[in-house]
């Protein structure tokens, strides 16, 4: 029989060995992003229409539209998910039975795949509601998307405020809009922040969704009517219609993860300054 | 707490417009398979060809599609995150392991675009030289795998952190080795939720749409082996839903019932992994 020790002396290598190797993959892939892309990467390509199906020029009016979905997406989600999550936090009692039922609905919800979100955006928003492949479309169907996962975190950033400040509020006989307002939103705002911002990041990161709501089109958009193609769909396009786009493609990525990148650290940042920040944070990407 | 009636019917609002948004998503899929469903007999779903124009609808080669693309990547994702979790909660030097986090995180980020287009550019040229076409079953598989690997890592990661100190000492004071704790208190102890993650995942894998749509070839076959290129039902929906009309919109949200039924299962497995876990000692 082996001694235990040898085991365990080999099964420490072998971790160290394969682990070493699989946490250069990140760095692998983008590594190969940016020799792929970095010579397309000029000062122009930010500021510039694409030209000859993207093989050229830059993505100027797909980053506009890529803003404006985003925009549309999360003042949708904004507003409602909030008062959601208040009505939860503030309404429902943390273990009761409705608690927990919406707990679970909201963990089905996070479960159903994007695309069949999609299928939804394009019947209710595009076809019932005839907004057609609009920015607008678009924006809600990632709107309904995000939704669930901001009502989940931001309920988690309320319901961390402490039951005591509640009991003060009484006793000053504030009233509940008040208390909400003064109170609980402040202590709260930096959990909300983060949680928008997470929402924001998965929103930036989705396409299927995309392709048939808010449709193609590479021209500047005059108004959220109009059809706009995403930063996400772009690379998309151009990888797989376009032959000889990987290269504009993978400066596209570039820019795509260089913006999320940045919306992540905002997100830890302002994590942070709350309780228990990081595994909340570790909890929603798993 | 003294209340207003405006401030109630706003919170109760946005209370039920979240809940009827997210009731409509079902409800439209529902509605706009069910003539499908009403009017077709429900064998042409796995008979025949795809050829939704022709009037043909089997389903078949795409569910088999995502299933083996699925499975592909959950047996390659699992055991590795396993490994890359165990390496960084018992092994990594404290440096290491906040580095580990950062790099987990940073992979859970990219988005699955850009994984498409990382299999595409690197991965397809490669098994194309080994075994052409290249696109194929296997490429999707480990594209697919690559995507999961940081959520699985990260939920084995969350599992590991939730073992009490106490049992470290413990296990230090009958003098088991670091390999032996692992084996077998750790891992034994934390399976139902580890189970559960990994149910969960499955179920990101199965619903996944960009990547595998740019590296699995997109042909509707049933697959004979992993080198050769199949399609998947989400990809199906991508590729096809932009022009499709009449009984091919719905066949495509048929489809789409399909995977939402799929994930709905999941889900509710994962959780009743995770009850049938809460009687055990963690």
């Amino acid at each position: 029989m082996i001694h235990p020790r040898t085991t365990d002396r080999l099964a420490t290598l072998l971790f160290w060995g394969i682990a070493s190797l699989f946490l250069l993959l990140p760095g692998w892939i983008l590594a190969e992003m940016v020799v792929t892309g970095w010579a397309h990467l000029d000062g122009q390509f930010l500021f510039s229409n694409p030209v000859d199906s993207g093989r050229q020029g830059g993505i100027a009016p797909i980053l506009v539209s890529t803003l404006l979905i985003l925009a549309c997406c999360m003042l949708a989600v904004l507003p409602v998910g909030l008062g959601c999550a208040l009505f939860l936090s503030e309404k429902v009692e943390t273990d009761s039975r409705l608690a927990r039922r919406t707990q679970q609905a909201l963990d089905v919800l996070s479960g159903v795949p994007s695309i069949v979100y999609g299928l939804f955006g394009y019947v209710f928003f595009a076809q019932v509601l005839q907004l057609g492949f609009s920015i607008l479309s678009g924006g809600l169907t990632l709107a309904c998307m995000v939704l669930p996962l901001f009502i989940r975190l931001s309920e988690q950033a309320l319901r961390s405020v402490p039951r005591s400040y509640r009991q003060a509020a009484n006793a000053l006989n504030l009233s509940e809009a008040r208390f909400v307002r003064k109170v609980v939103l402040p202590c709260a705002a930096n959990g909300i922040a983060s949680a928008f911002i997470v929402g924001s990041g998965r929103a930036l990161a989705e396409t299927a969704v995309l392709i048939f709501t808010a449709g193609y089109v590479t021209r500047y958009p005059d108004t959220i009517m109009d059809s706009g193609r995403s930063l996400s769909v772009h690379i998309y396009d151009l990888a797989m219609n376009v032959p000889g786009g990987s290269a504009p493609a993978a400066s596209t990525a570039l820019v795509l993860i260089g913006l999320l990148i940045v919306i992540n650290g905002l997100a830890r940042r302002l994590a942070m300054g709350m309780p228990n920040g990081r595994p909340r944070l570790k909890r929603l990407l798993g | 707490m003294r209340t207003s009636a405006q401030f109630d019917l706003a919170l109760k609002g946005a209370a039920w417009l979240s809940i009827v948004v997210l009731t409509l998503i079902i409800v439209f899929v529902l509605y706009r398979s069910g003539p499908f469903l009403f009017a077709e007999p429900v064998h042409v779903l796995w008979t025949g060809a795809w050829a939704p124009t022709e009037g043909l609808f089997n389903m078949l080669p795409m569910l088999v599609g995502s299933l083996l693309v699925t499975m592909v990547a959950v047996l390659m994702a699992v055991p590795l995150g396993l490994v890359i979790a165990i390496f960084g909660h018992f092994y990594a030097p404290p440096v290491l392991r906040s580095m580990y986090l950062k790099l987990i995180e940073l992979m859970a980020g990219i988005p699955s675009v850009v994984y498409g287009l990382w299999g595409l550019v690197v991965l397809v040229p490669v098994i194309n030289a080994w075994i052409p076409p290249g696109a194929s079953v296997l490429a999707a598989g480990i594209v697919l795998a690559l995507m999961i690997l940081p959520l699985i890592t990260l939920v084995a990661d969350d599992c590991f952190q939730g073992i009490p100190d106490a049992w470290r000492k413990a296990a230090h004071a009958l003098s088991l080795t670091r390999w032996g704790g692992i084996r077998t208190l750790y891992l034994p102890a934390s399976h139902a939720r580890l189970f559960a993650g990994i149910t969960l995942q499955t179920g990101r894998a199965l619903g996944e749409t960009m990547a595998v749509l740019m590296v699995c070839g997109n042909i509707v076959q049933v697959p004979k082996s992993l080198f050769e290129p199949a399609r998947t039902l989400t990809a199906n929906i991508a590729l096809e839903m932009a022009y499709a009309t009449g009984s091919h919109t719905q066949a495509l949200f048929v489809s789409g019932l399909l995977l939402l039924l799929m994930a709905l299962l999941l889900v509710w497995l994962a959780s009743r992994i995770q009850r049938s876990g809460r009687g055990d000692s963690l």
